[in-house]
């Protein structure tokens, strides 16, 4: 506990927590809806898209990459849903090739243009999160508590359509919603927390950010506002004891809250059973 | 005019028409009853009434009051929907929302259309049940509610029987009936051809042929007693 103590007295380690909290709450809330519409992976094809954006930004030596990464990120994420939507099957091909094809692409700029001298330590800490999220600015956390907020107000003043859209696409168009409008901007908000979770767990991660905690609320719960809600506050417990125990273990940040978030998945799988449940 | 006018409509997708040269009216009140062999075209024409497809050619016109998205639909089961984390009152409430616009909560008005639809369909206590835990002919009730709670003037009901047992389809169809005397216009598209002779006002017979016309001119007609036959045959 005073170890703890003691590194709470460091700004970095606060940022950190700040950070990682609000990051786990976006990502859950629309984790839910991405799991029910059977769209799991386009948060995993969309984070190696971001990959690919950073590699390009390193390259090209920008000071702020978050200006190149964001706005790549969000027009792939209006690509795919737009061409998820005719096919199933079209619009998973689409997803695996784009996501492995800027993973690819990435990884080999790098390579070829690489300006550090500790290559594959780089490569491993973008796909894995490292410790980037130690090294954050108060700017980085303006940046991101500003988008966070944005986020969290768009989903509640949205979140009844959400769930008719999400329920039923065909009912809501059919009685005049707007159903596009808004499957465009799940995406865009997708995009949006994709790009600000890559620092915390590195873009290979982030999918875990997304789908566990709706997974592990859809297991005891069963109303939709019940399963959001416990999502959003299992992500949150699960993201601050994640970062704790990395800082005190010494282990990687974004292993670490992921492997939390699995526990608290079986947990909940057993909670279910045990109630009786599916 | 009448609420629904379908002049010369084809359907299909692709650049491949399905069916051509539909021609007919819904008028308020009315019970028409879709009938037709598998692939006939009968859900593309459904989705082209609800303006999700665009026909290829032709004219869907909605008259008499009704405006274009004024139009209760009864869907097929999707999978998303067989393990949906919902409450029964949430998916009622979502009926609504084409009332709201922009609005972002539901106002006390729409929750009192909610509960008057839910008491409607005899799904009151069901209110705060999971979804997918219902059986198949509550499920229906509670999708009739939602599409109550969207519009008091047409209903589209696609296969509202599919999957259910005798008892249960025997219900549905009186609840539709009782439904369709309170003045609600229904669109129900059906295998089961036996039952639309039954309830329904009016028949549109999709396939190589096509029929529109009253129930008893359907049976008069050779398409309608061909089918009649076809279908006793295979039952039997």
């Amino acid at each position: 506990m005073e170890k703890l103590m003691m590194y709470l007295s460091y700004p970095f380690v606060r940022y950190a927590l700040i950070v990682g909290v609000l990051i786990a709450l976006c990502s859950s809330l629309l984790g839910v809806t991405l799991v029910l519409k059977r769209f799991s992976f386009i948060g995993d094809g969309l984070s190696h898209v971001a990959f690919g954006a950073m590699a390009i930004a390193s390259v090209l030596q920008f000071t702020n990459r978050m200006l190149l990464v964001l706005p790549i990120t969000v027009i792939s994420a209006i690509l795919l849903l737009r061409s998820g939507q005719n096919t199933k099957i079209k619009g998973d091909a689409a997803i695996a090739m784009i996501s492995v094809g800027a993973l690819a692409f990435g990884y080999l700029l790098m390579n070829i243009f690489s300006t550090s001298s500790n290559l594959s330590g780089d490569v491993c800490s973008t796909l894995f999160g490292s410790t980037s999220i130690l090294t954050l600015t108060p700017g980085e956390v303006w940046l991101c508590v500003v988008l966070s907020a944005a986020v969290v107000f768009i989903f509640i003043f949205f979140y009844n359509k959400i769930f008719a859209v999400t329920f039923d696409e065909d009912f809501s168009k059919a009685t005049g919603t707007r159903a596009d409008a808004y499957n465009l901007m799940i995406a865009v908000v997708i995009a949006v927390i994709i790009v600000l979770a890559m620092n915390l767990v590195g873009s290979l991660l982030i999918s875990a950010l997304v789908i566990f905690p709706a997974l592990s609320a859809m297991r005891v719960l069963n109303n939709f506002r019940a399963v959001t809600v416990c999502s959003a506050v299992l992500s949150v417990i699960c993201a601050f004891s994640g970062i704790v125990v990395s800082i005190l273990a010494g282990t990687p940040v974004g292993s670490t809250i992921v492997a939390v978030d699995a526990a608290a998945f079986i947990v909940c799988c057993i909670a279910g059973a045990l109630k009786g449940g599916r | 005019m009448a609420y629904i006018t379908v002049r010369d409509l084809s359907l299909g997708y692709d650049s491949q028409v399905i069916v051509s040269g539909l021609d007919f009216q819904v008028e308020k009140g009315d019970y028409l009853c879709v009938v037709g062999e598998n692939g006939s075209g009968k859900s593309t024409l459904m989705k082209a009434l609800l303006h999700l497809v665009e026909p290829m050619g032709g004219q869907i016109l909605t008259g008499d009051g009704l405006r274009p998205n004024e139009i209760g639909y009864l869907p097929q089961q999707t999978i998303v929907q067989k393990d949906f984390p919902a409450s029964v009152k949430e998916i009622v409430m979502s009926g609504c929302q084409s009332r709201c616009g922009l609005r972002p909560f539901y106002s006390k008005e729409e929750k009192s259309l909610v509960s008057e639809s839910m008491e409607r369909m005899g799904i009151t206590d069901l209110a705060g049940r999971c979804y997918r835990e219902l059986s198949g002919g509550q499920q229906q009730r509670v999708l009739l509610a939602r599409a109550l709670c969207a519009t008091r003037k047409v209903l589209l009901l696609d296969e509202p029987v599919a999957g259910l047992d005798p008892l249960v389809t025997a219900q549905m169809y009186e609840l539709i009936s009782d439904l369709n005397r309170e003045g609600i216009t229904i669109i129900m598209i059906s295998h089961d051809v036996a039952a639309a002779l039954k309830y329904a006002s009016h028949v549109l017979h999709i396939g190589d042929e096509i029929f529109f016309g009253t129930k008893e001119e359907y049976l008069e007609s050779g398409v309608g007693k061909m089918f009649a036959a076809l279908q006793k045959g295979g039952e039997s």
